[in-house]
């Protein structure tokens, strides 16, 4: 057979896109919900690495250490109990805040998602804070196609999220404080967190993603719990609005 | 002929050594550079290849009488692409954890240059068994190329191999400290340029003929 007729070449052409095209299709819709439910069970993961548990059987641990995925809006009031957690972290908005409510030990913390640029590509994560909603608790990061052993090493979980720990992420003022500077430049151990050196633009990413991220939660920051000694006005106002006396409840199951 | 005569051994041995897709045939130098900053990564990444290049070799081989020759590189790389994106899509759905360590790489696969290589120089002109046999040794020398740069970027830029530290604390504490080239591409382009000129040193036949 003539392989270089003209006729020949643009039928192969065309069979072997309709093939190749049936087969990615059939491939794709195939596998999908079995990688829905991995992405979901990873996004779970990451919840919970955030918090400092690494356990194997992630499923089980989500349920029991994620009290809700809420929905506060710009104000910081809930607006649904559930359905944050199937807000992808590149869909958050000013308005539409996801809220881990999450009980470790006893202990209340708020998990917050993140997301920004790194040098190749997105990287994103998630904090958790205190009930104090001022020190961080732990935090989780991660990168689409940061560079290895530089940019990437922000998903080193001794190297450089461990120092996150107990730093202080937002002030007084509510302003996000918590800084990742050069490395080895630390001069305010209670903000401040070494970068990584050589991934220097990853490095200013992920402080960056911090402040925008955490900064969209501000008016909920502004909240601070009741026994805080310094606003007794503020827990009033608490009190009064029964949106945010619904949140108590949650909490406190 | 049977499987495994000289001829087909030759073509599994010889990219390995004399005919290394990184150092004699100078393929895939972009993801050598972008993948040695630590072994792991450049294990994951040669095995992936090796297996990619093999399956590719075979299905362009079968294929090989029926390609207009004209649109040959096109083929390659619709077969190339569909069979890293299938890849992908499988480790996706049972091998979460594995997908997530290649992220990048699996992209990177497809624009490797020793796939192209292989499937114009080789698999265009053989059958598929020899083709998958080059498959292999292809994707091998090219690992095995990948493992030697990272083990030494990890070892002297980080002080570690596979993330454990093997240089100890006092070493740092009189006054070592990790070179911080070798965690940077360019420093993977020296090493693969001293790996070049040690093979060309001892083996003569490789050079070119002085004018």
């Amino acid at each position: 057979m003539n392989t270089n007729k003209n006729s020949y070449t643009f039928i192969y052409a065309s069979v072997m896109v309709i093939i190749v095209a049936f087969l990615l299709a059939f491939v794709s819709s195939v596998l999908k919900p079995m990688q829905q439910k991995n992405i979901e069970l990873d996004k779970k993961k990451q919840v919970l690495a955030a918090l400092n548990i690494f356990e194997k059987d992630a499923e089980t641990a989500y349920k029991t250490y994620v009290k809700a995925d809420q929905l506060l809006n710009a104000k910081g009031e809930v607006v649904a109990n559930e359905g944050g957690f199937a807000v992808e972290n590149a869909a958050v908005t000013a308005d539409n805040l996801p809220l881990y409510v999450c009980e470790v030990n006893g202990e209340t913390k708020f998990v917050l998602p993140l997301y920004g640029a790194g040098l190749w590509g997105p990287i994103w994560g998630y904090v958790a804070l205190n009930a104090d909603k001022e020190t961080i608790y732990g935090v989780y990061f991660s990168h689409a196609g940061e560079t290895p052993g530089l940019g990437a090493e922000i998903t080193n979980y001794e190297k450089f999220q461990k120092p996150f720990i107990g730093k202080t992420a937002v002030n007084a003022n509510n302003d996000v404080v918590i800084t990742v500077v050069k490395a080895g430049k630390v001069q305010n151990p209670e903000t401040e967190v070494d970068g990584i050196s050589g991934g220097t633009i990853t490095s200013n990413g992920v402080d960056a993603m911090l402040k925008n991220s955490i900064g969209l939660y501000k008016a909920f920051l502004a909240e601070k719990a009741c026994e805080k000694a310094c606003c007794a006005a503020a827990c009033d106002s608490v009190q009064s609005e029964p949106v945010l006396v619904d949140v108590q409840v949650v909490v406190n199951k | 002929m049977s499987l495994f005569s000289k001829q087909n051994m030759e073509a599994l041995k010889t990219p390995l050594g004399m005919n290394n897709p990184v150092t004699v045939q100078v393929l895939g130098i972009c993801s050598a550079l972008a993948v040695t900053a630590q072994l792991e990564p450049a294990i994951v990444m040669g095995l992936s290849v090796t297996v990619i290049v093999a399956m590719a070799n075979v299905i362009i081989s079968l294929l090989r009488n029926t390609i207009p020759n004209r649109i040959r590189i096109i083929v390659q790389l619709v077969v190339c692409a569909a069979l890293v994106t299938i890849v992908s899509e499988i480790l996706k759905a049972f091998a979460y954890d594995v997908s997530v360590q290649l992220s990048v790489y699996v992209g990177l696969i497809i624009t490797n240059c020793i796939l192209m290589g292989r499937l114009e120089a080789f698999a265009m002109a053989n059958g598929p068994w020899a083709s998958f046999l080059d498959g292999i040794g292809n994707g091998l020398g090219y690992a095995k190329i990948l493992v030697i740069v990272a083990f030494i970027r990890e070892l002297f830029g980080s002080g570690s191999l596979f993330g454990y530290q093997v240089i100890p604390q006092w070493c740092y504490d009189h006054g070592y400290i990790n070179n911080g080239l070798m965690l940077m591409p360019p420093a993977a382009l020296i090493i693969v340029g001293c790996i070049i000129w040690y093979q060309r040193a001892r083996h003569t036949e490789l050079q070119e003929e002085q004018n």
